[in-house]
């Protein structure tokens, strides 16, 4: 569905502001009076908490108060659930232990909090932090997934039977059939680990408290503004009409910023209130690694029954998932790991089951791709693996089990993240996936370049992989859009931005509805005191849902515009046309009355209204989906491994995605840029790596490897499919996360075949070249 | 009150005469003693080059630089570039090719680029890469951002 502008590829309004440095994030505002915080932080990733000397501490010049547990008596209990359980399906089970603002008699991650300092610089703040003393009773440290469950293993939570977190179960058709009825039953063990969200800018918090209004203002780059004011009022015991919440610009999101009810906020806006004075605190670089969150391990174990064709008959997978020291964010990210195993293929039948794990590690929360890829990962592997013990190529078992173009809707007979059944609204999975193997030219690189490149002892190799992506999930999102007397349109919604270019694509769908310049509407995100209803920016579903309650919004608005200008016009709606800033009678172009004549109109200051009429050239608009819409694509891989030190250069990359309805082009290859980068991190060079006593060794820059700009493919080729999604009116699928997901995929697969002769096969999807090495040892049995 | 250091430093031009504590970073005296805020600190240990700034000329990264060591310097920070209307031609380009996302590591990589392309002003794609390694970007995948540095030697050419 194309517009004037709704599928253009516009500059991006916020640019010019945002590239001059005209802009404010959070750090960059400045209170008058405000103080510092600083967590003083634990060393030990299990230990029990003797006794903390604060009095040292106390007494530096600058410091305002040193807070322990113990001083916020009854205030510190652990935080309220961030997702719902799992209660939709049947016999899952769970416990909640949720997070700790401060560490109580106990520390459970190597970087939990035990003490804030409230001081009237920073500087002062961390020097205060040296000077705080913790006696430490050292334990054992959970660590190892798979130990965990063992028993005698330590506990993460002394009064749980076990590390065991929750389960889930969930079947179609019967594997014990698919047994029977395949040819051959593959079996495989996987590693995944995951990365940080390593956002740019940290996470921070600023708390403002107004006793004399008994209002509260937060500014915080979240990636929900309606989770951080309900829980802060609900823990304050304020309405949430007293707490305001403001996002500033804010520096990249991915995952870990949707996170509520962390020790910062729990803490902050307490001894905000405590001391009357305004309190900022600004993560730095290695709070960031330790201690916010981050997504972390699973280990699969997989059998895929085949048919000697290469037909999948059945599939039969059992995982553990790290969870960390706490579990606010329940089972998402293995919900959707699960999901992701059996809805890109015909998968007739299926047994999945998963235990989720507490360890002494930092909580895991999604990250973009939120548990999608390991899913991806595991089915993807399993084909290569059936392809190549069936003497089958890559391709052609894709192609054979690839869910057909006359598939949709599918439903999945599984439930997702979002509690309900599965269903794909709508694609083209085989088209998308054709269309990748000619634009990395699959054909031409095996038969023709490889064969001749390898002759000149160059170990080059070619992968495909393909993915779909569960996008934009309930359950709502709203939009309120208001003409102004001025004739310009604003727009807000209580989603939240980290740069996803709302403030223009908001904008389009917009002003294509109004018939105004796309310049002339204003988009605000996230600030809940212009609208107070959402639930949060996560599961690429930005443009998806808050985009189409935004046009639901903005076509309410443009019905009022025109029954009011038919009257002024005296002429009937239909032959009425909002443009130019104007409603007009089509065929008298010079019998018109501009949108903000029309606005003032609309709210009269004497005289009479109809009855139920409602004020204003303004409407306020929800869009909640009965199930998110899919997205999917596939993407291809040329690269080049150096013998010598195992380097691996990207060649070429092609990758083809499907959101249905691109409503900016430009914006659209962007995410999907960003998302590959993120891929490529994952498969090769970023990973949190904690030591057997749950040290995390990879906390900086320095130690872990974040993608450059040389590390990225020397050629990128994008393909578009366009299947509209047939659930909201402009057909738009989310995208935000599809770049990420099947890169480790594609990565490995290319890594196995320029190194063919080896016979390698990689169980894991963050490679390395010293890993690389390893593994190629192990296969000439050195 | 810790011991403080009298230092001069000139930035974007104006000349500032500050007493400063000897550890104070150059990005906090920059961002928080002067109010110049596009400056943006992401790592605080000299690795992801939002900070970079320009001393005598030459991009430097802020967090690893005290404040007392550019007494008697000159900087420049990405306020001594373009405004919303009238942009440099490295932020035009940057806009063009939508080579900014959330824009908080931007700021660095147009200071690294000033100083890059007043030396080099016709790079080859590989030295454009080699030339922005030091500088971190988490949304764009740098495809969009090397299309922008091409573009923006074209533009700084015909200028």
């Amino acid at each position: 569905m194309a517009g004037k502008y709704v599928h253009q590829s516009i500059l991006r309004l916020e640019d010019p502001e945002l590239i001059t440095g005209n802009v404010q994030f959070l750090d960059d505002i400045e209170l008058p009076g405000m103080l510092h915080a600083a967590f003083k932080r634990s060393d030990y990733a299990h230990a029990r908490i003797k006794s903390i000397d604060v009095s040292e501490a106390r007494k530096l010049p600058g410091v305002i108060g040193v807070y322990t547990a113990e001083d916020f008596g009854d205030y510190i209990k652990p935080g309220p659930l961030q997702v719902p359980p799992p209660t939709a399906i049947k016999g899952a089970t769970y416990v909640a232990r949720t997070t700790m603002p401060i560490a109580k008699d106990k520390v459970r991650f190597a970087g939990e909090p035990v003490a804030i300092v409230i001081a009237e610089s920073r500087y002062i703040a961390e020097d205060a932090c040296d000077l705080i003393y913790v006696d430490y009773e050292p334990l054992e440290a959970v660590v190892d997934l798979e130990k965990a469950l063992q028993p005698g293993s330590p506990l993460v939570h002394e009064d749980l039977p076990s590390n065991e977190a929750g389960h889930v179960r969930q079947e179609r058709g019967s594997w014990e059939e698919a047994v029977k009825e395949a040819d051959l039953v593959i079996k495989r063990k996987f590693f995944i680990n995951r990365n940080a969200g390593a956002a740019m800018e940290n996470r921070g918090i600023i708390v403002q408290w107004d006793k004399h209004a008994k209002q509260m203002t937060i500014w915080c780059g979240t990636q929900s503004v309606i989770a951080l004011r309900n829980q802060t009022a609900a823990r304050l015991g304020l309405f949430e009409s007293q707490v305001r919440v403001i996002t500033p610009n804010t520096g990249g999101g991915f995952g870990p910023k949707i996170n509520t009810s962390l020790p910062d906020d729990v803490l902050i806006t307490y001894l905000a209130m405590k001391l009357d004075r305004p309190i900022k605190w600004v993560e730095d670089r290695r709070e960031n690694f330790l201690a916010t969150t981050s997504e972390r391990d699973q280990v699969h174990y997989c059998e895929l029954a085949v048919k000697r064709d290469g037909t999948i008959v059945g599939l039969k997978d059992f995982f553990y998932h790290n969870t960390g020291a706490y579990n606010p964010y329940m089972m998402t990210v293995p919900l959707n790991s699960q999901t992701h195993t059996v809805t890109n293929y015909r998968v007739p039948n299926f047994l999945t089951e998963f235990y989720v794990v507490f360890t002494n590690q930092m909580i895991v929360t999604p990250v973009r791709g939120a548990g999608r890829q390991y899913g991806v990962f595991v089915m993807e592997r399993m084909l290569d693996a059936a392809a190549r013990e069936l003497g089958m190529s890559p391709v052609e078992i894709r192609r054979k089990n690839l869910l057909p173009a006359n598939a949709y809707p599918y439903y999945t007979s599984i439930i997702g993240q979002d509690f309900v059944e599965g269903v794909l609204d709508s694609g083209d999975y085989p088209t998308s996936f054709q269309k990748t193997l000619e634009l990395i030219e699959y054909d031409k690189f095996v038969n023709e370049v490889q064969p001749k490149l390898r002759a000149q002892g160059k170990k080059v190799g070619i992968g495909v992989a393909c993915f779909s992506e569960g996008t934009g999930v309930g359950p709502y999102e709203g939009a309120r859009v208001t003409v102004g007397g001025n004739g310009k349109v604003v727009v807000t919604t209580g989603y939240t931005s980290q740069g996803q270019a709302h403030y223009t694509t908001f904008a389009q769908i917009v002003a294509d509805q109004l018939g105004v310049d796309v310049k002339d509407v204003k988009v605000i995100t996230g600030d809940t005191g212009y609208f107070g209803w959402g639930a949060g920016t996560f599961a690429s579903r930005g443009i998806t849902v808050a985009g189409t309650a935004t046009h639901l919004a903005a076509q309410k608005v443009r019905q009022k515009a025109l029954k009011l200008a038919s009257k002024i016009l005296e002429a009937p709606e239909e032959e009425l046309e909002l443009a130019d800033g104007v409603v007009r009678v089509a065929d008298i172009p010079s019998k018109f009355i501009s949108l903000g004549d029309l606005a003032n109109l609309a709210n009269p200051m004497r005289g009479t209204m109809e009855p139920g009429a409602e004020p204003g050239l303004e409407a306020v608009a929800y869009y909640g989906p009965p199930y998110g819409a899919t997205g999917a694509g596939a993407v291809g891989l040329i690269i080049e491994v150096d013998p010598e030190t195992m380097q691996v250069s990207l060649e070429k990359m092609a990758f083809v995605h499907d959101c249905g309805t691109p409503v900016n082009p430009m914006v659209v290859d962007g995410q999907i840029h960003g998302g590959i980068q993120m891929g490529i991190g994952d498969a090769f060079y970023e990973e949190l790596i904690y030591d057997e006593n749950g040290q995390l060794v990879t906390a900086s820059f320095m130690d872990y490897l974040f993608p450059q700009a040389t590390d990225m493919p020397k050629k990128l080729v994008l393909g578009h499919m366009e299947t509209p999604s047939p659930l909201n009116p402009l057909g738009i699928k989310g995208v935000g996360e599809a770049g990420a997901i099947p890169i480790p995929s594609v990565f490995v697969q290319a890594v196995e075949n320029a190194l063919q002769e080896t016979g390698v096969e990689f169980d894991r999807d963050t490679l390395s070249p010293s890993r690389i090495f390893t593994y190629v040892q192990q296969a000439k049995g050195a | 009150m810790a011991q403080t250091v009298k230092i001069n430093v000139t930035v974007n031009g104006k000349q500032y005469e500050r007493e400063v504590e000897p550890r104070l970073l150059l990005s906090d005296f920059i961002r928080h003693d002067l109010g110049l805020t596009g400056t943006h600190v992401g790592c605080e240990h000299g690795l992801c080059g939002a900070c970079t700034v320009l001393m005598d000329g030459e991009a430097v990264r802020s967090c690893t630089i005290f404040a007392v060591q550019a007494d008697g310097h000159e900087i420049q920070t990405v306020e001594s570039l373009g405004t919303p209307d009238n942009l440099h031609p490295i932020q035009q380009a940057f806009i063009e090719k939508h080579a900014l996302q959330c824009g908080f590591c931007t700021p660095g990589f147009l200071m690294t680029l000033v100083d890059y392309l007043g030396d080099n002003p016709n790079p080859t794609e590989e030295e454009i890469r080699e030339a922005i390694d030091g500088n971190f970007c988490r949304c764009t995948g740098y495809f969009n951002i090397i299309e922008a540095v091409k573009l923006a030697a074209q533009k700084m050419a015909s200028h």
